[in-house]
């Protein structure tokens, strides 16, 4: 997957500047967000920087997902807009942004005996047509996105009688072999053991510096998120209470206004990044 | 081996995979292979057998080189347009029963989880009742059109209040709250007139029995167009089940693939029921014993369970001919009888798939 068409598609719009000069990739523009009449998520704005690793943090129901779900075009505002390099996306062809942009949802389930190759060749969709079912360029990046995940091996095994460390890498190939240089993972390492958690963010941090990716993420662990992402986005309540590096977003403060956490922040021996040391909700 | 020409040597993952995708392949076209050839055996089969003993020789002579015996126009004028009418009446249930559990990622569900069935019921009721309709031929439109109107009832209740088209449940749901009414309906007007109840009971057991080519005719056109469309949305199942999500972020309109599903299962339900009655449980287990050897993926999925549809229902047909002569059992009742205890036994042996 050389850099390919899809980048010099987003290179070509106008997409807005962020204050560093930047591209903003994703923005969301004063959005509000619900299910019915429930407001989850309400005037929020958001830039996404090109070339950068997101993590999204805050306590259950805060909106996290919510939010990723609208800058994936899964959940339409029904206030304010979400720009992809600085299109409003849901005028976009649904085709056309998924060569650009791809999600993973929480805990995706495959149908039964279906092979981990058949569900990373599923990626290809945005590439097909009813005219052009399968290319040698399909073949291809199926085949590298195997490779490239390590499970190139497990390529005929039913995704069913993978391990949830082999599962999700098998979905993060799917994700890979669509091709896009956006990708949002809503919390990529539930139900997995610490060192598969890890596993899949070194997966993740992988994609972003040998691949170039920029990526969002919802994470529940803290201390992960800060060492993995490159900027932290700290909601409460359907807001934004606090974003940047993580070093600055991870304080003592932060994390008894957002979490009502008693907490010790030290610094991460290992990645130098902040450490979060519960010592109590009181 | 020479030091620097060393050939290039597949990978073993590489290797390993092009190996078994082709053994899958294999798998499924002897599959497909296998199911044209029962097709072609439980044609013959349906020309062949009947309630009238008729000499093979005589079949033969009948279908080459008819002289207008007898047993010339009981095959060529009964058991031909029979055979033709309970293929595509299979091919329309089996293929309506693998889009339904495709689209629901319900193994259990079944074409009349949209209510064609009780809508096609309730219409052929007040044909009877209010129209004084009689035959086959006038049953025909009443329940398709009953059909239609049902499903499109259905879908428009499951939508209603939901963001961006029906969801399965939401589906299941109005289909199952809009049976009841039907049958409710159906049961007053039944029991209110016993001329009706008399027609309307052998409406009610499926039965290829007493349909001419007339009916056929009727029916044809849909379940052909249901047939194109239900396989020119293969692809999109197979993203669809994924979950809707990925689907969707995959660049899949989700709602045009729901649609397009539903119009195909109405046309192909209700086409089948229009000429038949209801018949259940072709629907329900044809997509279960495909699946063993084509997998979860519906381009192979869904002509494997329109082709084991027609040979199930001709199967039954030609049992049901057999075993109670000199009359016939209906095929609805053959299927129930039969199907029953092969579906529980099916269940027991492996476990059904999550899809």
């Amino acid at each position: 997957m050389t850099p390919n068409a899809e980048t010099a598609l987003a290179e070509d719009t106008q997409a807005p500047v962020g204050p560093d000069g930047t591209r903003v990739r994703l923005r969301a523009e004063g959005v509000r967000l619900g299910y019915g009449e429930r407001v989850v998520v309400d005037d929020l704005d958001l830039d996404v920087l090109q070339g950068t690793v997101t993590a999204v943090i805050g306590p259950n129901g805060c909106g996290k997902s919510t939010l990723l779900r609208a800058l994936g075009r899964l959940l339409r505002p029904t206030r304010g807009h979400v720009l992809l390099d600085g299109r409003k996306i849901d005028e976009m062809p649904t085709k056309q942004v998924a060569t650009v942009l791809g999600l993973l949802p929480q805990a995706p389930t495959a149908p039964e005996g279906l092979t981990v190759g058949d569900l990373v060749a599923r990626g290809r969709h945005p590439h097909q047509a009813w005219y052009r079912q399968w290319s040698g360029d399909d073949e291809e990046a199926v085949a590298e996105a195997l490779a490239w995940t390590g499970i190139s091996d497990l390529a005929e095994r039913p995704v069913d009688e993978l391990s949830g460390g082999q599962r999700q890498r098998a979905w993060i190939s799917m994700a890979l072999a669509q091709g896009t240089d956006l990708l949002l993972l809503d919390e990529p390492t539930t139900f997995l053991d610490l060192a598969h958690q890890v596993e899949v963010l070194e997966l993740v941090e992988r994609l972003h510096e040998e691949r170039g990716r920029t990526v969002v993420m919802v994470l529940h662990d803290l201390n992960l998120a800060a060492r993995y992402a490159d900027r932290l986005v700290a909601m409460k309540a359907g807001r934004i209470v606090a974003q940047g590096e993580p070093a600055d977003v991870i304080t003592e403060p932060l994390l008894r206004e957002v979490f009502g956490l008693e907490a010790k922040v030290i610094t991460d021996p290992v990645a130098g990044t902040p450490l979060v040391v519960p010592v109590g909700t009181r | 081996m020479t030091v620097g020409s060393a050939p290039v040597v597949p990978t073993a993952g590489g290797r390993g995979r092009a190996r078994s995708k082709r053994s899958l392949r294999r798998r499924r076209l002897i599959g497909l292979g296998a199911l044209l050839v029962l097709l072609v055996l439980a044609v013959l089969a349906s020309i062949a057998f009947g309630t009238k003993v008729i000499p093979l020789s005589h079949v033969w002579s009948a279908l080459v080189a008819p002289t207008g015996t007898e047993d010339d126009i009981v095959i060529r004028s009964l058991r031909v347009p029979r055979t033709v009418l309970g293929v595509l009446v299979g091919i329309a249930l089996g293929l309506a029963g693998a889009l339904i559990q495709g689209h629901t990622r319900n193994p259990l569900a079944d074409p009349g989880l949209l209510g064609v069935n009780m809508g096609a019921a309730f219409f052929v009721v007040v044909g009877i009742y209010v129209f004084g309709v009689t035959t086959l031929f006038g049953y025909v439109w009443f329940a398709f059109a009953g059909a239609m109107v049902a499903s499109v009832a259905v879908f428009l209740l499951g939508s209603a209040g939901g963001r961006g088209g029906p969801t399965p449940v939401s589906l299941a749901l109005a289909g199952a709250a809009l049976s009841f009414l039907l049958s409710g309906l159906v049961s007053a007007i039944i029991l209110i007139d016993t001329d009706t109840l008399d027609a309307y009971r052998f409406w009610n057991v499926g039965s290829l029995a007493g349909r001419d080519t007339a009916v056929a005719g009727q029916v044809v056109w849909f379940i052909v167009i249901g047939v194109l469309i239900a396989l020119a949305t293969a692809p999109a199942l197979n993203t669809l089940s994924l979950g809707e999500d990925v689907a969707r972020s995959l660049g899949q309109s989700v709602r045009r693939t729901r649609v397009l599903g539903i119009v195909a299962i109405t046309l192909l339900a209700g086409g089948a029921t229009a000429a038949c009655g209801p018949i259940g449980f072709v629907g329900l287990v044809v997509p279960h014993v495909v699946r063993a050897f084509t997998g979860p993926d519906y381009r192979w999925l869904l002509p494997a369970s329109g082709l084991l549809g027609a040979v199930l229902l001709l199967t039954a047909d030609v049992v049901g001919r057999l075993v109670a002569r000199p009359g016939e059992l209906q095929v609805g009742i053959v299927l129930a009888l039969i199907g029953a205890p092969f579906f529980i036994a099916l269940v027991r042996r492996r476990k059904l798939v999550t899809i």
